[in-house]
Formats: structure tokens, sequence, C-alpha cells
């Protein structure tokens, strides 16, 4: 069954730039797709453009089903009660996504609360379930936290169980990892990973990194200068890439790899 | 922030710094002093308002503190007061430039197009207009009470205090973390309520601390010329411009409420400092 069916999708900017142009795609239930490109291709568009969250001055036209709703020309009432309930983001930089005036046990209540109505003791019993859920540490004490007061890591454990508060059907991750060191980048991906599974959730995975998304999807789809250039299993894409564009973003991921089997050789 | 910043940190909490400002706690004596003499004055005075019993124009001692003005008042009696006054005209006004500058600060910011352009040139011209021509005509429409003098005072601040929220508000508005809000299902009333104004608290708070300074001047002002409180409640400004005559004979009338009125102003705007250096995200988080 298709989620997430967009048709032709096309942001522009209110001086008539075409940012994102004619983008299709589609996420069944259960599905995971990458969606790679460069910074300025559009995947961060697109992806507010799916929640209907394009930044003022910006149009989209064409069409965005999300479970059986048409996003593009939706009234806020409709898009509110479709946001976070059937699709929820984890975005590039988790210092500037949570409230930095808020502990951060209460920005996981909120969603919580609305989804699942508890309220007191049974709520913060929720929130401690949601932050060990995503593997933090004291999830006690993380709660009493303000976003400033943990590491950037724990930060992204938080945006991610905040997003998974809403019980979304679809995980729009956009570069969950970037803002991360690699060492826990890794870490990150697996939880994504796991957590995903265990819920049988739809995922898209935005990211410039090729080797990210092949850790995580199945599927992926290039975009450069607002376009589709190339979709496919990202083994293929990989192994056999057509587009120029795809072959340079595949030559510059092993290039990267290459020189750190060089210096680990040395 | 770069990577190598991210350790956790141990960090003062919110609203209770590690190294207490010396400055907010100056303004809390200097202002807190004058608050008391405003308290004090609800439920006791040396003398009554209106008793001239003293002799006219006696110095300091002998019965009267600082001694008695023109017409044989209490001049200790008149300044208790006055601060009452003070008290009464600062927070009355900052109350009214809150409520109305908070509310038209933020539909300004969510305006577009013309409504944005029309409440913006609105403010404009209210900050453009003068303050005391503002308080005449609400007073020749009403009275000259403390009442007139709070409102105008207040209406004119609301347009500075107005203004400030609206950029700000605009500013927060751009921040991931109200996207990151609005894409969990969280609705535009709830986001301003829970994420939009406690961001903008810090520096508003600050901002209204000031104001409440500048509208005790503007009240001393506004009775200095007769459109503040009407007698027997001396307030501060009144006191001054009674004075004004007998100046270079008894000093004290006008030292005394010029004094205090300086003290005030000082305290609150040392409590503005202070509450922007304990308050203010960015210096906290440096400081962390």
């Amino acid at each position: 069954m298709t989620l997430l069916d967009v048709r032709g999708l096309t942001v522009r900017t209110a001086d008539g730039r075409t940012l994102v142009d004619d983008l299709s795609l589609t996420v069944d239930s259960g599905e995971r797709l990458g969606l790679i490109g460069e910074s300025g291709s559009g995947k961060s568009l697109t992806t507010l453009a799916i929640l209907g969250l394009l930044p003022d001055g910006m149009t989209a036209t064409g069409s965005v089903d999300l479970a059986g709703t048409q996003i593009v020309g939706a009234t806020e009432k409709r898009l509110a009660a479709v946001r976070g309930r059937d699709a929820a983001v984890v975005f590039q930089e988790p210092l500037t996504a949570l409230d930095p005036l808020m502990r951060v046990g209460r920005q996981i209540a909120e969603p919580l609360a609305r989804r699942t109505c508890l309220k007191g003791a049974a709520l913060r019993e929720a929130v401690r379930g949601a932050l060990t859920q995503v593997r933090l540490p004291e999830p006690e004490r993380i709660a009493r936290a303000f976003p400033h007061e943990i590491s950037g890591g724990q930060r992204q454990r938080v945006a991610l169980a905040m997003a998974l508060a809403c019980a979304p059907r679809l995980l729009i991750a956009d570069e969950p990892t970037t803002a991360l060191d690699v060492s826990v980048q890794a870490e990150m991906l697996d939880l994504i990973d796991s957590l995903v599974r265990e819920r049988k959730m739809s995922v898209l995975f935005v990211s410039h990194d090729l080797a990210v998304v092949a850790r995580v999807t199945d599927r992926a789809l290039v975009m450069k200068d607002g376009r589709a250039v190339e979709e496919g299993a990202v083994h293929d894409l990989v192994r056999l890439p057509r587009e120029e564009y795809t072959k340079a973003l595949v030559a510059s991921a092993r290039r990267l790899e290459s020189a750190l089997d060089l210096r680990s050789a040395r | 922030m770069t990577l190598t910043e991210t350790r956790p940190t141990k960090a003062p909490r919110f609203g209770r710094s590690s190294r207490r400002s010396a400055t907010l706690v100056v303004g809390c004596v200097l202002a807190g002093l004058i608050a008391l003499l405003a308290l004090v004055s609800l439920v006791w005075l040396p003398y009554a308002t209106d008793d001239t019993s003293g002799g006219r124009l006696t110095g300091p001692g002998g019965g009267h503190l600082l001694g008695t003005d023109k017409l044989g008042r209490d001049l200790f009696t008149q300044l208790m007061t006055g601060s009452r006054i003070a008290f009464e005209a600062g927070l009355g006004s900052v109350a009214v430039a809150a409520a109305l500058g908070i509310t038209l600060g933020v539909l300004a910011a969510f305006a577009q197009g013309w409504l944005d352009d029309t409440l913006s040139a609105f403010l404009d011209i209210l900050i453009a207009f003068p303050t005391l021509l503002l308080a005449m005509l609400i007073v020749a429409a009403r009275s000259a009470t403390l009442g007139s003098a709070v409102l105008a005072i207040g209406l004119a601040q609301s347009a500075v205090v107005a203004r400030l929220v609206r950029v700000l508000v605009k500013r927060v508005l751009t921040q991931d973390y109200i996207t990151a809000a609005r894409t969990s299902g969280t609705s535009w009333p709830r986001t301003v309520l829970g994420h939009v104004l406690p961001n903008i608290w810090p520096t508003l708070v600050v901002n209204l601390a000031l104001q409440f300074g500048l509208a005790v001047l503007a009240e001393a002002g506004l009775s200095y010329l007769g459109l503040g409180a009407p007698p027997p409640n001396a307030s501060w400004g009144r006191m001054l411009q009674e004075a004004q005559a007998t100046f270079t004979t008894a000093p004290a009338g006008a030292l005394a409420p010029g004094v205090l009125l300086v003290l005030l102003v000082i305290g609150v705007n040392l409590i503005a400092d202070g509450l922007r250096e304990t308050l203010d995200p960015a210096t906290r988080r440096r400081r962390a």
C-alpha cells in the first residue's frame, strides 16, 4: 500500500525561481527510501513540502498524497492533524531543533500527551520510556535537563524520541547524522534502523552521504538542482550508476573510503 | 556549535545563576527600599496627607524628619505617598504596555502583506507621537488623575514594546525548534504560548523593567506639569514643582523627591541589567 505519493511536486520562490522541479516519488508502507543529493539540491524543501511547512513566500504545486490526505493546498487545521500522526521529522541540527528554554522531558511530553491523553505520573513514566527506548542513559536526569546541558549525540536521540512519540507512519529523517561525529553517527543509524524495524514504519531518509543512505535504505532517489536524476536500488546505484552525477557521487564516496584505507594501512 | 563542544556541561539552571549578578542585588536593594516606603505608606503615615499643623518650611528635625513644605505639610509623609504613586505609575504603565504591546506585536509578527505594513506604520506613528501631547489629550478627555497619566504612558510605551515583540517573534519563528514543533502537529496558538513567548521572555522582561523606570520618570514629568495624580496625593513630580520657588531657602523639599526619583530609576535600570545577565540564554550558555 502506498503511504506517500508525491507527483509532479514543484516548489517556487516568490520571485519565480524553481527550487524543486517536477519531482515524483512514492514510499510504500514499511518501505525505506533514501533521498540523496548535495546541499541546495532541494532535498530539505521536499521534506518540508511533504508536511505543508514551506517557508513564507514559497509555493508548492503538484500533488503530495500522504496517507490519503492531499497536502498541497490543504487548510492549516487539516495539516496540523496530519503532522505527527502520519509523518514526523528528525532534523539535521539537534541543538536548534530543540527549544533551548524548555526541559527535554517536557518537549517529549508535548506530542506524547497529545497522542495518548496521558497526564501526571503516567505521562512522566511514558516520557521515561521514550527516552529509554532511544537508549539514553539516566532518563530521569536527561528529562530534567535543558538541551544545552546534554551532548550532541544525546540531543539527536531526544529529537528522535520526540519524533517517535507521535508514533508516525512515516519517519522523515533529514540528515539526522550529519551534525554528529562519526562514531556517534554509526550508533544513531543502528538505532534508527532497529526502532523503525520494530514499529514497521516507513522511512524517508535524506542525506548527502551515499554511504549513510546505503546503510539504512534499500531504494534511493538521487536529486540534483531540484530534479530527480536517477532512482533505483541502492546496490545498483553504487555498482552501476547510470547518470554522470550519480557516478560522481559514488566516485567521491569511494575516494574518501580509499583515502581512509591508505591511512589505516600506513 | 562545533562537534568538539558537545560534551555534557553543568550549566546553571534557568533563573538560578551560580554567580549571582551584583548589579541585580544592588538594584533590588535600591528599588526594594523605596518599595518598602510605598508599602508602609498603605498602612501607616507619620502625618495625614492634608495635615497642615506643622510650621511652614521648617527645616529637618523637630517632629518632622525632613521638615515641612510651604503649606506646613510633612515632607516625609509626602515622600512616602509619592513612592506609592511612583510604583503605581510604573507598574500600571508597564501592565498596559505589556498587555497591549505583546498582543499587537504578536499580531504584527504573524501579519502578512498590507496588514503587516499597516500595523508597522501605526506603531511607527504611535512611537513618533509625543507622550506629553498624548497625555494632554487623554487628560482633556477624562480628567487629571493618576489613571489618565498611566493610560497615556502605557499607550506610548505599548508601541515600543509591540515593535520589539514583533522583531523578537519574527526571529524566533525562523528557528528550527518552531518547525520541529509544527512537524509534530502543534497548533499555532499552542506554539506561540509554549515556545515563542517563553523564548522572547528573557529579552522582553529586561525591556519591561527599563520601561518601568521610564514610566516612573514620565509620571513625575506629567505631575510636574499638573497632569498627574491630583492633590492631596503628593507625587514626586508635584513635590518638585511646589518646592521649586523656595529651593534656595528650603532645599529639602526639592532634593528629597529628586534623590528618590533618581535612586528608583537607577535601581530599576540595574535590575534590568542584572536580569539581562541572568536570563539571557546567550550569556547563560556562554558561561556554561
